[in-house]
């Protein structure tokens, strides 16, 4: 449970910071960076909750399909 | 004291959601379905507990294993179509939600046609011809 709620944290955490790198890199002109830098947060955060996702339906086949 | 943890993190997860909403949705949506993620995997050990009971149940009834296995996929079907949805629903797609959920319909409706037959051929056998 510890570990999960920290995930969450994590979570947040990147998005916060996602979206200031953002911020910085267009005003600075760099678009394109910005629009880098964004991807890859989602690509990273979104590794996370596929994981996660993976985890659910794993113990969801242990707990109710193959007993 | 397990309902204080769940609520808990519900309430830091929406707070911490709305921060993030302001500037990029996704994550916000990304966050939402984690903590569903978060709640569920506490939860099934909670379900795990109590089908272990009711198979000890089932076995001293001596109740076909076969009846209680379809229930309990059943089940799982369920949590699993109605995880799906609500997630899907968040972020906007009722319609794609709505296809789970018939989704889920349809293959209970599968797994629970066995059953079904074994009703309806006791009747007919009860049935005097």
């Amino acid at each position: 449970m510890a570990y999960d709620v920290n995930a969450i944290f994590q979570i947040a955490g990147i998005g916060i910071i996602i979206a200031m790198i953002h911020t910085v890199l267009k005003q600075s002109g760099k678009d394109d960076w910005a629009q880098w830098v964004t991807l890859i947060g989602f690509i990273v955060v979104l590794f996370m909750v596929a994981s996660f996702i993976n985890d659910l339906f794993q113990e969801i086949k242990r707990v109710f399909l193959f007993q | 004291m397990d309902i204080i943890q769940i609520v808990g993190l519900g309430i830091v997860a929406t707070i911490l959601s709305l921060v993030v909403k302001e500037q990029k949705p996704m994550f916000s949506f990304i966050l939402a379905t984690f903590t569903g993620v978060v709640i569920f995997l506490f939860l099934i050990g909670k379900i795990s507990d109590v089908i272990r009971v009711l198979e000890g149940i089932a076995m001293q009834a001596h109740v076909n294993i076969v009846y209680l296995d379809t229930i309990l996929k059943i089940i799982g079907i369920a949590y699993i179509a109605e995880f799906g949805a609500q997630v899907t629903r968040d972020a906007g797609q009722g319609a794609i939600a709505s296809k789970i959920e018939l989704a889920g319909k349809i293959l209970i409706m599968v797994l629970a046609i066995p059953i079904l037959s074994v009703i309806v051929e006791t009747i007919v056998q009860l049935l005097p011809s």
